[in-house]
């Protein structure tokens, strides 16, 4: 017991853990969006380019994720307008805007003088290192994405699912669908310091695709993958310390373990598809 | 904006190269139609893109049809739907929908898409897609209640779905998924039925049952627009037929069909010929076995 009450003793573990916990909670919501629509690229993207505004935060010394959330949200609505609008395919538009912003972020980045520690955790993530205040900022924008998602849950779903359907029968599909990119943006935000730009989609994805293997109704998913998030950043925060390496590789790795139990051992996973093949293959549809 | 036409010259869209007279007769008789049809289309062009999918479409659907909209591949049915419900904005022309532009009475209208354009594999079992007929009139912030659990059940049970309530949807037969999606529509106690390809590709029984429910909305003064490639189905089970091939090539009573029984078995269901002796030669059984790819694009893909 005194191996897991006794980093409770410390401020900086308490505060990594409460993070952690939040990130694991919002991603999961958020990324089982993410994960029905198909769009993990557009997170992964929309992750780099929060990068420019942190290094313009850090320049401006105002808290990394005001910068990141402008930079992030902007994107994602220029993502949306510019795949709507532009007549490119959308893996295109997102292509050209990520390395565009990341580039960005780099081109600032080394206009610093000397090597800034700070800026470089947001690349690989370090939720030891969150501050109060900051933490205080992201408690506040991560509990405000899933009031939303909380009230418009009916509405996403319906989006996602059929979305002329919907539209048709008077849901503002566009307007969602931009709310929705501005959504996975803040998400994103939240998670920056404690998992970093690279690893961020793993957190979206991962804990939504690990309870698609264990269910197939909407709301148990959510549910299950919010488990998943929650798990696995307690856990692999818990092992980072123990075994003194980095948090948010630690957490990402332990989400795809679970991942890979699922999707090994889960009732929608590979072995119990493969037995209801065997045994009726007729019964497929087509 | 409830103008008629004849009074508004500003809305009379004349193309290029055309008689600016030629649509006259149409318009008198739309405007006239105007005044009491739930969907109405005045000298309606539309496409995607550059591509023209239809042209100088006008008609008025009285409440109470239930009206099919037949012809070929590409003929633009799907594309007439999408305008109808608001999808898709045309270029030229006016449309009003129960009395008002598209959209604006959305809460009114079910429109159901072809099954290829669903993702089957998405995590909702049977009764959370019926279910979804109601979140419309719930808005944000409320949860189903009792009158919409009421309404999700007894539109289950007239689509005889009751006891697959809690499959999900991906393990439904073809017809299976048609009750689905009909019980859907039926559950938003809509004005206006807009169903694409609703009897495509399912068990006689299903049709038999889905046709009977469409009828019976019809004779409760609701407005039913559906599009088919089955044209005997056409024929026999609904009351008027609206053919279109790019534009309106034919639309009357069903029972001025001739002899669509014989035509049906001569041709294997691949003929229709309307009042006034036009022939349609509905080239669409490979439709369903076209590659996933191609469902997006073909209206107006110059197949005519």
């Amino acid at each position: 017991m005194d191996v897991l009450l006794e980093p409770l003793g410390l401020g900086f573990f308490v505060r990594a853990l409460v993070a952690s916990t939040l990130v694991g909670v919002v991603c999961a919501v958020v990324g089982t969006y993410v994960v029905l629509r198909g769009v993990a690229f557009i997170g992964d993207a929309i992750a780099h380019a929060g990068f420019p505004g942190v290094v313009a935060a850090y320049l401006l010394n105002v808290p990394f994720y005001l910068g990141a959330a402008v930079a992030a949200v902007a994107t994602a609505l220029a993502i949306g307008f510019v795949s709507k609008r532009a007549g490119l395919r959308q893996d295109t538009a997102i292509g050209v805007l990520f390395a565009g912003t990341f580039a960005f972020g780099v081109f600032l980045f080394s206009t610093i003088q000397g090597y800034v520690a700070d800026l470089f955790s947001f690349l690989f993530g370090n939720v030891l290192a969150i501050g109060p205040g900051d933490l205080v900022g992201l408690v506040v924008l991560g509990l405000g994405v899933i009031g939303v998602v909380l009230v418009l849950w009916k509405e996403l779903l319906y989006a996602t699912f059929d979305p002329l359907g919907a539209a048709a029968s008077g849901i503002r599909v566009e307007r969602l669908e931009y709310l929705f990119l501005a959504l996975v943006a803040l998400t994103i935000v939240v998670s920056l310091q404690a998992v970093g730009i690279i690893l961020v989609v793993a957190m979206l994805v991962t804990p939504a695709a690990t309870a698609q293997m264990l269910t197939v109704r909407f709301v148990r998913l959510m549910v299950l993958a919010a488990v998943v998030g929650i798990t696995s950043a307690v856990l692999g925060l818990y092992l980072s310390y123990w075994l003194d390496v980095a948090s948010g590789a630690t957490i990402v790795l332990v989400q795809t373990g679970l991942f890979l139990v699922a999707l090994a051992f889960g009732p929608h996973g590979a072995i119990a598809r493969r037995r209801a093949n065997v045994r009726a293959p007729a019964e497929q549809p087509a | 904006m409830i103008t008629p036409l004849a009074s508004d010259p500003s809305d009379h869209h004349v193309h290029p190269g055309e008689d600016p007279h030629a649509h006259d007769e149409h318009e008198l008789t739309a405007a006239h139609a105007h005044a009491h049809a739930d969907v109405w289309l005045s000298d309606v062009s539309a496409g995607y893109g550059e591509r023209v999918a239809l042209e100088h479409v006008t008609i008025a659907v009285e409440p109470g049809s239930l009206l099919a909209v037949v012809g070929p591949n590409g003929a633009g049915k799907s594309t007439l739907l999408k305008l109808m419900a608001g999808l898709l904005r045309p270029w030229t022309g006016r449309i009003e929908i129960l009395g008002a532009p598209p959209g604006r009475e959305a809460r009114r209208v079910a429109y159901v898409p072809q099954a290829e354009l669903v993702d089957w594999a998405f995590p909702v079992t049977v009764e959370d897609v019926v279910t979804m007929g109601r979140f419309p009139r719930l808005g944000p912030l409320r949860r189903p209640g009792r009158d919409d659990r009421r309404a999700v059940a007894s539109a289950l049970a007239q689509v005889d779905m009751a006891r697959h309530s809690q499959t999900q949807i991906g393990r439904l037969s073809g017809g299976q998924r048609r009750r689905v999606f009909l019980a859907r529509a039926l559950a938003a106690e809509p004005d206006l039925f807009l169903l694409d390809e609703p009897v495509t590709g399912i068990d006689a029984t299903t049709q038999e049952l889905l046709m009977d429910l469409l009828e019976a909305q019809a004779a409760r003064g609701k407005t039913v627009v559906a599009t088919t490639h089955d044209l005997a189905c056409a024929a026999q089970r609904f009351q008027r037929v609206l053919a279109v091939n790019r534009t309106v090539v034919a639309h009357g009573p069903s029972n001025l069909v001739l002899d669509a029984d014989v035509l049906a078995r001569a041709y294997g269901g691949h003929l229709l010929v309307l009042e006034g002796g036009t022939v349609i030669l509905d080239d669409a059984h490979h439709h369903d076995d076209a590659a996933p790819g191609e469902r997006h694009f073909h209206e107006g893909d110059g197949s005519r």
